[in-house]
């Protein structure tokens, strides 16, 4: 793709009291990608992002938001900024519309109309004049994705978007980020530690763990790669021996073994086996989960 | 820049901190008006029954029997002319100088109040100005609009402007207007006396002047405008620095009554006087009282607490255009 990144990170580093904390972050959004960025409790998710939106200054390296420096032309690159920086923190004693208002204000170019638009879009219009003190959890997410749309931007950020959701809220907000990719040629930022969610959200996603980038890549082509063949054959035994000739074997649950996914190996490996007289009762193919993934990528670091 | 005031000013509104002040002040005032008129009651019992302007008339011929003594020197004389012209000034306008009016009242309300009441009134609105987006998380929202940071804080600071003004103004109405209903409100053109200076033990007396009481009121009130502005700004850079709005208030309470303390004792510590919290009490130098420490004066106490402010105004535009905020 030939178009200007909608976001652009390159060697973000940051250093606190002599302590690496990110070391050399490089990525980049094209527009209307849903990007993800994974990683374990103190990976440095937060710490990037808030680099990102210009609440910590970078130790070295550059962000550009719509080819916009953020240290060196902030006001310019902020236009095309929308963000919810973890939770969306509003003031609680102002009415909803009061929050937009207050924010409306502080960008001459969005005009008021805006505010009906966006309210519509998250489908607040009920409550809208209700204090923000009333709002449920899910009601507030939403004006703070209101409030992030305000400004009609090219980058949305949100750092953990499904937090304290219920199963319904997941899938609503699931399904509204996709929307705005695929309708308004949004790139969309969701940072999570749930891998679940981000398998089920994002085209690509970076892994990060301990400040550094572990792997970017599409979310289709990581699980590709590491696609798996069960076996259910007997006697088990016999038909291990044969299959670990071929190729690495390890044993499942139930009974079952696993071997890497070869397309065009596999009907001779199987043959091999009908051969030697071991009954295959079932051969399948299976994506593994983003967890095995990343347990694998950082090499068995937990995650919650 | 306008519109970004007008943010902080909902909030503010919002948060009702305004109008528990000024309920603190409508609660306070007719307070300190039944002390007053209590005082005055206690006064005139103890005169007896003897007309003011009898008593006021003795006060006369007392000083011009002074006045015409050879031996006092010259510079007591012109005091005592001025005294005499001010006391006959009494007389002829019927003004009972111990029976105050509203403007009277107001002036020493304010007079009372400006080394504590008001800067702790300034300090309930300040505190948790900046502070509060902070603890409350709602500084990422802020920072995060194409907004330069140094106007995000300008604008609160103008909103704090903007409400020490209203205080000040509204000790004014209220004290007037509540106070009135019981001393009345006439006392605009009464004659004050004002100029005194003070060096080493010695009240000179030499600039002594009579100026009218709503010129000296305003004089006055400008002082205190003053004093809470710089009280205001140091509250806001703690506001800046700390996250947490209580310690706001706990070192600037601390730091407030210290001063109070400090003046009743460190007459021998001269270095105190660069405090600021010893230099709030303005108004003392127009009513000629003495100051707690040898050298200070108007002047003086201004430049101390200029300094302090300018000092605090720096530091919390530059810490909060740099810091990282987590």
């Amino acid at each position: 793709m030939s178009q200007t990144p909608a976001l652009e990170v390159k060697n973000l580093t940051k250093k606190i009291k002599g302590k690496q904390i990110i070391k050399g972050v490089s990525f980049t959004l094209v527009p209307g990608e849903v990007f993800g960025f994974l990683g374990p409790n103190g990976a440095g998710k937060t710490t990037t992002i808030r680099m990102i939106v210009g609440l910590i200054s970078p130790t070295s390296g550059t962000i550009k938001i719509g080819g916009k420096n953020v240290r060196t032309e902030f006001t310019e690159a902020m236009r095309h900024l929308g963000c919810i920086v973890e939770n969306p923190e509003l003031y609680p004693y102002l009415t909803g519309w009061e929050n937009l208002i207050h924010f409306q204000k502080m960008d001459s170019s969005i005009p008021k109309t805006r505010l009906n638009e966006v309210i519509e879009l998250v489908g607040l219009q009920n409550r809208i004049h209700d204090r923000v003190s009333t709002y449920s959890l899910g009601m507030r997410q939403r004006l703070g994705i209101a409030q992030a749309l305000l400004g009609k931007p090219k980058v949305l950020i949100l750092d953990e978007p499904t937090n304290g959701l219920d199963p319904a809220g997941i899938r609503e907000m699931r399904e509204f980020i996709r929307q705005l990719a695929r309708e308004e040629n949004l790139s969309v930022l969701v940072s999570s530690h749930l891998l679940s969610e981000i398998q089920l959200m994002c085209d690509r996603v970076a892994i990060i763990s301990k400040g550094t980038v572990l792997r970017t890549d599409s979310v289709d082509n990581l699980l590709a790669e590491q696609e798996r063949v069960i076996w259910r054959a007997e006697p088990i035994k016999v038909a291990k021996e044969i299959l670990s000739m071929e190729t690495e074997v390890t044993e499942g649950p139930d009974h079952t073994l696993i071997t890497l996914y070869n397309e065009p190996l596999l009907p001779d490996w199987n043959e091999k086996l009908v051969k030697a007289g071991v009954r295959v009762k079932e051969m399948r193919t299976q994506l593994p989960s983003l967890e095995d993934l990343f347990l694998e990528v950082t090499g068995g670091e937990s995650i919650d | 820049m306008i519109n970004l005031v007008r943010n902080e000013m909902l909030k503010l509104l919002r948060k009702k901190r305004l109008y528990v002040i000024i309920l603190i002040i409508a609660f306070l005032v007719p307070l300190f008006t039944y002390a007053q008129f209590k005082e005055i009651q206690d006064q005139r019992e103890k005169m007896g029954n003897q007309d003011w302007r009898t008593t006021l008339q003795q006060e006369i011929t007392d000083t011009q029997n002074r006045l015409s003594s050879s031996r006092i020197q010259d510079e007591w004389r012109k005091f005592l002319k001025i005294r005499l012209s001010q006391q006959q000034y009494y007389l002829e306008n019927d003004i009972d100088p111990r029976a105050p009016g509203a403007p009277t009242f107001m002036r020493i309300f304010v007079e009372n109040s400006i080394d504590l009441l008001l800067p702790l009134l300034v300090m309930v609105i300040v505190a948790d100005l900046v502070s509060s987006e902070s603890s409350g998380g709602t500084i990422k929202l802020l920072l995060t609009r194409p907004v330069k940071r140094w106007r995000i804080l300008l604008s609160k600071y103008l909103a704090m402007l903007l409400s020490i003004s209203f205080i000040v103004l509204s000790v004014a109405v209220l004290s007037y207007g509540i106070s009135g209903v019981v001393f009345g409100y006439g006392g605009w053109n009464m004659p004050l006396l004002t100029g005194f200076t003070v060096s080493g033990d010695e009240l000179l007396t030499e600039n002594v002047h009579i100026v009218p009481q709503w010129q000296y009121i305003l004089m006055e009130f400008g002082l205190v405008w003053y004093v809470c502005m710089i009280v205001g700004t140091l509250t806001f850079m703690l506001s800046v620095l700390l996250r947490s709005t209580a310690a706001v208030m706990g070192i600037m309470l601390a730091s407030l009554i210290a001063g109070a303390i400090l003046a009743n004792m460190v007459s021998s510590w001269e270095s105190a006087k660069y405090f600021f919290m010893v230099n709030l009490n303005l108004t003392n130098y127009v009513s000629g009282m003495a100051t707690p420490i040898e050298g200070m004066s108007l002047g003086f106490s201004m430049s101390v607490l200029a300094v302090w402010g300018i000092a605090g105004f720096i530091i919390a535009f530059v810490t909060f255009s740099k810091r990282d905020i987590y």
